[in-house]
């Protein structure tokens, strides 16, 4: 085959990908803001992506903020700055570890269930059964995972963000020699606003980028399971990725100046 | 055939590719209300594709397709609510919703599309899967409790539960053993014809077509090549439906073994 040709196949695949995906988004975001809303339906994936990702959420985050605990008092020890682990567990947390790292299990567990489903009832027609009894598949199936995600993520970072944190105190206390109160204090006094608001931003964008790839990669699989199989990894790929380069973009909004 | 009334449904000239190739390549086909048409072709003829453009599921490159009078060729998505309450379709695989109920599979289009109370919507629902001869245990179950027949019927409950104007078949006894396809056949007969309800159907099986189809139409390479009344086709007098009704290998129709 010709590389060019190849290349420029390549380049106008993507390309194409790009526009549907917009194209994609831009319905289901105006979809969310025009009735009928499904309230039961935002209900059961508010239960599903909040309340059953809290057990890999919370351990996820109780021992990254052990090992940062640890970690930072190696690294801090050489320089004899030790006492600035409690301020260097907390910001990494609640800045970046918290949102980032419960997104990244969030997109594992939730964005393949979606991609899998949905795909599921693509390649056994019953998208298109939600058509013949006039229910719109975006408001039916997308509106619900995406408003539950947007909605979902930010209380899930802000437990992520308390059982860190807790993770980082029980090391510092209980394993490094800290004392509860000053540990506590250097906690409290460096932490500001503005560190716990820009973690909960962007774990709203993780939480739509994480249903918006779910519902996309499923909504538009082809074949049967091997279809839907690379629609749940395209998913979980996409979303991972997207989560990282969001996070460096909106790092940049908060931070840079 | 000549009609005195208004076709339910109208097409003229319904065309529709994908990519390269042309699937659907200028269908004509009148049906008049209460009507049952069965449409028969090999396998990649564009029968479903027919259907799905009817439903708004797929949308025709050009041609004209309506409903009552309705042109609804390019009606978008969004916009064929209307149109879609007068829609029944039972599919190949049923398309059973396996995260609700066999209940609330009969009940959605009831529960969604007309807001109807949920314990009203139930009781509709036990009374439809009555009507196709199903318990009212059967209610409770998940669909993947169900055998192949019993989705089927209950596919079937779902279609007509909404009491549609036009119910669309999508191989309607494919996959079943030869008793449990005629039992569906009699269910569709008691259930949409006796019922006045105007009825699409689209099948490979004869004793299917020949049963439940007032009007037989065969479609291939994308257009409507014969279309006579359901007694007459088994002397049809055309070279493609005798070689298909009977089943030969050798004839016309040459099947695409490679692609």
């Amino acid at each position: 085959m010709n590389f060019l040709a190849l290349i420029g196949r390549v380049v106008l695949g993507f390309l194409g990908h790009i526009g549907r995906l917009t194209i994609f988004a831009g319905t289901a975001i105006s979809h969310c803001v025009r009735p009928p809303l499904y309230p039961r339906l935002i209900g059961q994936q508010m239960i599903d992506i909040g309340y059953y990702s809290l057990p890999v959420v919370g351990l996820t985050a109780i021992f990254s903020g052990m090992v940062l605990a640890l970690q930072s008092y190696t690294g801090f020890a050489r320089f004899s700055a030790e006492s600035a682990v409690a301020n260097v567990v907390v910001l990494s947390i609640t800045r970046e570890l918290g949102p980032v790292l419960a997104g990244l299990m969030v997109a594992g567990r939730i964005g393949a269930s979606m991609a899998a489903e949905i795909g599921t009832m693509r390649v056994t027609e019953q998208i298109d059964a939600l058509t013949t009894l006039s229910t719109n598949p975006f408001k039916y199936l997308v509106v619900p995972r995406l408003v539950a995600g947007v909605l979902m993520l930010p209380l899930l970072v802000l437990v992520a963000d308390i059982i860190g944190v807790f993770g980082g105190y029980l090391v510092g206390v209980y394993k490094l020699g800290f004392n509860a109160g000053v540990y506590i204090n250097s906690t409290v006094d460096f932490l500001e606003p503005l560190d716990v608001i820009s973690g909960l931003v962007k774990a709203s964008v993780f939480g739509f980028l994480i249903a918006l790839m779910g519902c996309y990669n499923g909504y538009y699989s082809k074949g049967g399971a091997q279809g839907v199989g690379a629609a749940t990894t395209n998913a979980v790929v996409s979303a991972s990725i997207l989560i990282l380069t969001s996070n460096y973009l909106i790092t940049e909004l908060f931070f840079a100046s | 055939m000549i009609m005195t009334t208004p076709p339910k449904i109208h097409l003229k000239d319904v065309r529709k590719a994908f990519g390269d190739k042309q699937v659907l390549s200028g269908v004509d086909l009148d049906i008049a209300p209460a009507e049952s048409v069965v449409i028969i072709g090999g396998s990649g003829t564009g029968k479903s594709v027919l259907i799905k453009c009817i439903l708004g599921i797929l949308t025709a490159d050009s041609g004209t397709i309506e409903v009552d009078g309705t042109d609804v060729t390019h009606t978008p998505a969004g916009s064929r609510v209307v149109v879609n309450k007068k829609f029944g379709m039972l599919f190949q695989s049923a398309a059973l919703f396996d995260s609700l109920p066999v209940w609330e599979n009969v009940a959605f289009g009831l529960i969604q599309g007309e807001q109807m109370n949920r314990d009203e919507a139930r009781h509709r629902a036990i009374e439809t899967l009555a009507k196709v001869g199903l318990a009212p245990e059967v209610g409770d179950l998940s669909p993947s409790e169900l055998s192949g027949g019993m989705q089927k019927r209950v596919g079937l409950a779902r279609a007509i539960a909404g009491n549609p104007e036009i119910v669309f078949f999508d191989e309607p006894t494919t996959g079943l053993d030869p008793i449990m396809a005629d039992v569906i056949n009699d269910l569709i007969i008691t259930c949409v014809k006796d019922k006045g309800i105007t009825a699409l159907s689209i099948t490979h099986d004869m004793h299917s077509a020949r049963k439940i189809g007032d009007r037989i139409a065969m479609i291939y390479e994308g257009r409507l090549i014969w279309v006579g009344k359901a007694k007459d086709v088994d002397t049809a007098g055309n070279a493609f439906v005798d070689q298909f009704v009977h089943g030969r290998a050798e004839g016309p129709i040459k099947m695409q073994l490679r692609r």
